[in-house]
């Protein structure tokens, strides 16, 4: 196999196997067989599992009953972008492990892939299923088109505002469209939904904006009734070890997000010898893309152990069923490499009294010719004046800033998981508060 | 050593499960395999007189479902046999030649003239088959032709009937009962009165299963009009239990020899109703479900279930249940149970919670965490928790014992029985306390 970092190491037809739809959607008969196994249970574990506290039990009976579009409603009502979380949640964390059954018998009701059901039949239909209300006059600024920034955007024009969002990069969809396993939101799945969202109608979504500053914010907040900050994680983690600048040391969140925009899949290099540091989702999701582009050997080096990746145990599992290694208690010391990465010196790692990690001072080294920092993201700061936690925008309530007229939600908000579903939740909730302080 | 060979009017047959007169019995190669498989019996699907009815073209049977269309009742309107009787009497004759270990008893329904019931039951006779059944409970075609269930609602056509057919035939009779009336004694007492050696029930109950909502017309649909069919299978059962169980314990009947039928479906279905009295058990539902190979299943549990209990054979617990069956108003109100969960088993679903809080006693008590208990001030002992639990086991019944404070009364559990016959509450009982 070809060393280094290069392109089409596949065929086509293999390229389209491994970037096919993660799970098929469910027929309508294994929808009918799985819709039946729920319990209608009382106060629903599983919705209280749900950031977005979906009518869980409702839709699935709705299934079960053959409406489905119905069903699609009910979750829509709670969560508009139902469809991709349907797709992308880690439900075997949230609302599926929280499922009766789980206890009763190691099974789950598949909610997410029922959820998926309901709404692909819904959104087929390609029918808006709200009516907006009346004009309130009131017009609100949008900043960031990813899930908190649609979720507020489309509370809000429903109940009868108007939206503006402002989108730096040239699509909106945020993570939807830039970051997320491309085998799990396939045929242009996010840039439809974000479409099918518009159709509220209201909105109005203007791409390829200056990043937002203290001078655009105050701007803003003359112009507008309101400012909604979603602007999402969009600084990278630095390694603090050097050999930043060698060729093919790059950043995760980059190799995903030209993968997601590629024309064909050929055309994206990868190594033959992938090293991802880190142990969240976004490691989880550049490593098994790696290894699905035809790289021979991928290692995700953790610095802690497994069962503390913030990447679920059925997301490590993915992993290593793709051929992916899972490599714990190691953590970068030394990019080797003269102008291309050649090789990762790693050490090993032990957690002391204090509960912080520290070298053992054993080292050794892995071949790599593309390495990739995933060790998370933060947020750029917007301005001197809005006051943060844990370094980000912190919030009260239904995510109000210290900024009056200002609210925030989605990852670049302080507190919440870091999930779309979170983001879904936030934005909705900011938009009814929004509603409330600018209608009563 | 446990055995379930059969006798039933002297009808010998290797175990008590027989096809009932339907759809599975109308051929010899339905039948053929059905002995095959390891049935102990069949009641040959209803034969009439010449020239044969004919079937509607379009669907006969609609159907109810459960979970995971899982077929809980099932509905035909189906007639009697469709082919010739010559035909249908040259196949019993050969069938009962290859399988004379086998039970073969011939359904007939022809019209209420005595001349007509003489001259079939001759020809049935020449088959060599082991006995007949009157078929008075088909509810649809037939009974508008003042057969089937026309005859089986009036109680003096069927001891008309009967006593013809007993006048004319040396062969047993059984008279098949249909559950379309009030009071299931009435016909089955006529039934005797006329001489039948055995009643069986229940035929299928009068029954539209659904209506298509984007024709409005009644299932199953022929060419958008529905007629009412026979309901059988799981979903009948307990309606046919009651039925045998007032045969069974009723005086007049003195121990007329009872075929049970409806929703036979598991071996524990043909234990519960040989225990309410009856001698045998007659499947067709199960067997349309799933295929002749349930019988495996039947033959294996039942004689399972009576090795555990040491019964060696049918008779051992043939009737067990009946004297158990008794009116309302002499249970026992000094026998009070409560509610328990059992906390280990509990799946948290809160079904329990919900429906008692809802629809009952408010005598669930949800607590932090999802823990479930039941408020023994409260509980009456209805059961709607249990029946709605998904976990079996998890939820039982606890009976308080004679000395203990029953904490919703407040009153002490009295070990004497006491009914509602002696009850203060009841103006209609006698003074004499």
């Amino acid at each position: 196999m070809t060393s280094g970092v290069v392109s089409a190491r596949l065929t086509d037809e293999q390229y389209q196997r491994n970037f096919s739809d993660v799970h098929l959607p469910l027929t309508a008969h294994e929808a009918s067989i799985e819709a039946d196994r729920c319990y209608f249970c009382y106060e629903a574990p599983c919705i209280s599992a749900c950031p977005t506290e979906i009518d869980i039990p409702l839709f699935i009976r709705q299934i079960a009953t053959g409406t489905a579009e119905a069903a699609a409603k009910t979750i829509f009502e709670s969560n508009i972008l139902g469809g991709i979380c349907a797709r992308v949640c880690p439900t075997e964390t949230l609302c599926e492990e929280a499922c009766v059954r789980e206890e009763a018998e190691g099974q789950p009701v598949e909610i997410g892939r029922l959820q998926r059901y309901a709404t692909d039949t819904l959104m087929n239909i390609d029918e808006h299923p709200f009516e907006r209300s009346a004009d309130t006059g009131r017009s609100i600024a949008v900043i960031g088109a990813g899930p908190a920034g649609i979720a507020c955007a489309h509370r809000l024009a429903m109940k009868g505002n108007r939206v503006k969002i402002f989108e730096c990069l040239p699509k909106g969809g945020g993570l939807n469209e830039y970051g997320i396993a491309a085998y799990k939101t396939v045929d242009s799945f996010a840039a439809r939904e974000l479409q099918w969202i518009m159709g509220i109608g209201g909105i109005e979504i203007e791409t390829g904006c200056e990043p937002i500053d203290s001078e655009q914010l105050d701007h803003l907040r003359q112009s507008f009734d309101a400012v909604f900050l979603a602007v999402g994680l969009r600084g990278v983690n630095a390694l603090d070890i050097g050999g930043d600048d060698i060729e093919n040391v790059g950043n995760a969140v980059d190799f995903i997000a030209g993968l997601r925009q590629a024309e064909a899949l050929s055309e994206i290099p990868v190594g033959r010898q992938v090293v991802v540091i880190g142990g969240g989702m976004t490691a989880i999701d550049a490593a098994v893309q790696s290894r699905l582009l035809g790289a021979q050997d991928v290692t995700i080096a953790y610095r802690r152990s497994q069962s503390e990746m913030s990447a679920s145990r059925h997301e490590q599992d993915w992993a290593t069923s793709k051929g992916v290694r899972l490599l714990t208690q190691v953590r970068p010391v030394r990019i080797i490499g003269r102008d291309k990465v050649q090789e990762v010196e790693l050490e090993y790692t032990k957690t002391n009294a204090q509960g912080h990690i520290v070298g053992t001072g054993e080292n050794f080294r892995i071949g790599a010719d593309l390495v990739l920092r995933a060790i998370g993201q933060k947020i750029v700061q917007i301005s001197d004046v809005l006051t943060t936690k844990d370094g980000k925008i912190s919030v009260k309530g239904a995510g109000r800033t210290n900024l009056a007229g200002v609210w925030a939600g989605g990852d670049c908000a302080a507190g919440g998981q870091d999930l779309t579903v979170t983001a879904v939740a936030e934005g909705r909730d900011a938009a009814e508060d929004i509603h409330q302080v600018l209608n009563n | 050593m446990v055995s379930l060979r059969s006798d039933f009017l002297g009808i010998s047959s290797p175990n008590p499960f027989w096809l009932a007169s339907a759809p599975p019995t109308d051929k010899e190669y339905n039948v053929r395999r059905a002995f095959e498989a390891g049935w102990g019996g069949v009641v040959w699907k209803t034969l009439g007189l010449d020239p044969h009815i004919v079937n509607v073209n379009g669907p006969r049977y609609g159907a109810v479902w459960g979970p995971d269309r899982r077929l809980m009742g099932l509905n035909n309107i189906e007639l009697i046999t469709d082919r010739p009787l010559d035909v249908n009497l040259e196949e019993i004759k050969d069938i009962k030649r290859d399988f004379p270990d086998n039970a073969v008893v011939v359904s007939l329904m022809v019209p209420c003239e005595e001349q007509c019931w003489q001259d079939i039951l001759t020809r049935v006779e020449d088959t060599g088959a082991d006995g007949v059944e009157l078929n008075f409970g088909c509810p649809h075609g037939m009974s508008e032709r003042g057969m089937g269930a026309a005859v089986g609602q009036v109680p003096d056509y069927i001891k008309m009937v009967t006593a013809w057919v007993k006048s004319s035939t040396h062969l047993p009779v059984i008279v098949k009962l249909t559950p379309n009336i009030t009071d299931i004694r009435y016909p089955a007492r006529a039934a005797k009165a006329g001489g039948a050696d055995a009643v069986s029930l229940i035929n299928t109950i009068s029954s539209i299963t659904g209506v298509d909502l984007d024709n409005f017309s009644p299932e199953p649909s022929i060419d958008g009009k529905g007629t009412h069919g026979g309901y059988c299978g799981p979903a009948v059962k307990p309606i046919a239990l009651n039925m045998v169980a007032e045969i069974a314990r009723d005086e007049q009947m003195s121990n007329l020899p009872i075929s049970g039928i409806g929703g036979v479906t598991t071996w524990r279905d043909a234990a519960e109703f040989i225990s309410l009295g009856c001698g045998n058990v007659q499947v067709c539902t199960a067997a349309m479900t799933y295929g002749f190979r349930i019988i495996e299943e039947l033959n294996a549990g039942l004689a399972q279930w009576m090795r555990e209990k040491g019964f060696t054979s049918i008779a051992d617990f043939q009737g067990r249940a009946v004297r158990n069956v008794t009116d309302w108003q002499f249970l026992n109100l000094n026998f009070v149970t409560k509610a328990e969960i059992d906390q280990d088993l509990c799946i948290k679903c809160g079904r329990c919670y919900a429906v008692c809080e809802d629809t009952s006693h408010q005598a669930i008590a949800m607590k932090p965490n999802r823990v479930f208990e039941v408020i023994d001030e409260e509980c009456v002992a209805c059961n709607l928790c249990i029946n709605v639990c998904p976990v079996d086991g998890c939820i039982t019944m606890r009976q308080l014992a004679p000395g203990e404070k029953d904490l919703r009364t407040g009153e002490t559990i009295n070990a004497d029985y006491r009914n509602w016959t002696q009850h203060p509450n009841n103006v209609a009982a006698s003074s004499s306390e």
